[in-house]
């Protein structure tokens, strides 16, 4: 009896594994499927190199290099905000607060995961795009600015929380010697403690990246939606996901603008392996 | 405990209510009515959907937006019985009706007038549409060559698949592609609302979308009011379209109607549309 127990305990989990892998497959095999029949109509090179996104034009234009740079803008200002932001509350929960300042802080901070990602972009485009009209006198506050501002307290949760538990893994044998040493509480932080949780804080870090590059409420609504090559950081741009969801309602099925989002999302989604795949052989290597 | 039971039973007595209104509201219901498409198009049909089953309680409508695209092709491959539209057929949809031998009819239930709208504190009251051309086109910067003050334009566009969108493109640009860094955004709503706050901007939106933060301006000294749109002479005028197959008609047919009468036009009135139809004339 135990032993059926047993059995069918092992083959329940084995399936619901083996349930997500096979969603998994899916899901990419649909997204190629879906996406290169596109490269019937434009080249590769010329999809990836063209900054011409003019989808329904006559003739359309499939250009998505201006997406591509939409979207790796405004990650790279989000991973601005939030690396300090993330890092130096993870280093303040986990060496300096004490037990009850953390017990409070730690809730409120992943508070900041759980608000929907339509509410971000709703105080973007309400409460802080008219503001920074105000005080940077810019002709308009949907740009790669308020958008890496959005995103970057989104993604503060994922590196602070992700980081904290690097942080805290650290032995603490390794602190003492370090102040053992003669070394005080700032030198043992930044010489020891860091270094020592570097590989947990750069896969945080890496997926915080990932989290900001597929986000795509908040990119719809705050970060403006022009396909072009921005000269500054207060332009508008069209991140790729924000380009998917604006486009897809409306498409026709089976058309070549329905192929070039399919053909987006495999770019999108291949950054994002990317990012996973270095976290995991970060990870890997640590363990080692 | 004896409390938590209470509330248990009071929330199961609601539940069950509920259950039971909605299996009397549903039942009986034979006929059925689903539309899709436009969602310029979908506040007149909700409202004339709400007043059409008050009349007819024996008919079920289910209404849903989508774009004007969806709408087209979900009659066409015939999905549903009533596709809406903010834009006609275009040349692909025809060649599909072609290949499918399917022919639709095109009835136009209402007007609307793509409005041009600016910030309030902006002087400027008129433009032409070569001036709107050059603006989406990205051949003016400035407002200072719009006889405005000395101020950096904001291009607001609507996004790529949008039924305005393709009306806007076609009567006002032509076949030139609209300027790359104009913001492109994906509902009637967000135009008005960033128009409202950007003193640059310049943006375009179905007339039942303008309000008070916004400055409407006239378009070779004709602005879009009742009158103009009726008579066709605002130049950005379009007609919103239901669209039929020839071969199923007869129940939509008579929501079709519904709308044509001077109730449904009532109703188009009401939504901040223009009616296609003038007042008192019966059809």
């Amino acid at each position: 009896m135990n032993n059926f127990k047993e059995l069918s305990f092992k083959t329940v989990t084995y399936i619901a594994s083996l349930f997500t892998i096979v969603v998994l497959l899916g899901i990419i095999f649909s997204i190629f499927l879906g996406g290169t029949p596109v490269f019937q109509y434009v080249s590769l090179t010329k999809f990836l190199s063209s900054p011409s996104w003019h989808p329904t034009h006559d003739p359309p234009d499939f250009g998505i290099l201006s997406l591509i740079i939409g979207s790796l803008l405004v990650t790279a200002g989000a991973l601005v905000i939030s690396i300090p932001l993330g890092l130096g509350s993870a280093i303040y929960i986990s060496e300096i607060a004490s037990q009850r300042v953390r017990e409070i802080l730690k809730p409120i901070i992943e508070l900041l995961a759980g608000i929907p990602s339509v509410v971000y972009g709703l105080f973007g485009m309400a409460f802080l795009s008219p503001f920074l009209i105000r005080i940077f006198k810019i002709p308009t506050g949907l740009n790669i600015f308020s958008a890496s501002i959005i995103l970057g307290l989104m993604v503060v949760p994922i590196i602070s929380s992700l980081s904290e538990d690097a942080l805290s893994s650290v032995p603490k044998s390794l602190r003492e010697a370090s102040l053992a040493l003669g070394a005080n509480k700032w030198e043992t932080i930044i010489r020891i403690v860091v270094p020592a949780a570097k590989a947990g804080i750069i896969s945080s870090i890496i997926l915080g990246f990932g989290r900001a590059v597929g986000e795509t409420m908040v990119v719809l609504m705050v970060a403006g939606g022009a396909a072009q090559i921005p000269s500054n950081i207060f332009q508008p741009v069209r991140p790729m996901p924000a380009t998917i969801a604006a486009e897809m309602g409306e498409t026709v099925i089976g058309s070549p603008h329905f192929y070039a989002l399919y053909g987006i999302a495999i770019i999108l989604f291949v950054i994002t392996f990317i990012s996973i795949l270095i976290t995991e052989f970060i990870v890997m290597r640590k363990k080692r | 405990m004896l409390f938590l039971k209470n509330t248990m039973k009071k929330i199961l007595y609601y539940i069950l209510s509920i259950m039971v209104l909605l299996t009397f509201t549903c039942s009986g219901k034979i006929k059925k009515i689903k539309i899709a498409g436009s969602t310029t198009v979908l506040p007149i049909i909700q409202a004339a959907a709400e007043e059409y089953v008050n009349l007819h309680p024996d008919t079920d409508i289910s209404v849903r937006g989508g774009g004007s695209s969806i709408g087209i092709l979900s009659i066409i491959n015939q999905i549903i019985d009533i596709g809406s539209a903010s834009r006609p057929v275009n040349k692909q949809e025809i060649e599909m009706l072609k290949n499918k031998n399917r022919d639709l009819i095109e009835t136009a239930i209402a007007l609307d007038a793509i409005s041009i709208i600016i910030h309030p504190e902006n002087p400027v009251e008129n433009l032409t549409l070569v001036q709107l051309q050059k603006i989406y086109s990205g051949q003016i910067e400035n407002w200072l060559a719009l006889g405005g003050k000395d101020q950096k334009l904001v291009v607001i566009s609507r996004d790529t698949p949008s039924g305005s969108f393709a009306v806007f493109n076609e009567i006002v640009l032509e076949q030139k592609k609209v300027r790359s860094d104009a913001l492109m955004l994906a509902s009637n709503n967000a135009v008005a609302t960033n128009v409202a706050v950007t003193p640059g901007a310049i943006g375009y939106v179905g007339i039942g979308y303008v309000n008070e933060q916004v400055k409407l301006i006239s378009i070779s000294g004709i602005k879009p009011e009742t009158e103009s749109i009726m008579n066709r002479a605002y130049p950005l005028t379009r007609e919103l379209f239901m669209y039929t197959l020839a071969s199923t008609r007869s129940l939509a047919q008579e929501f079709i109607d519904y709308l044509l009468a001077e109730q449904g036009q009532q109703i188009v009135e009401k939504q901040g549309y223009i009616r296609i139809k003038p007042a008192g004339l019966r059809q």
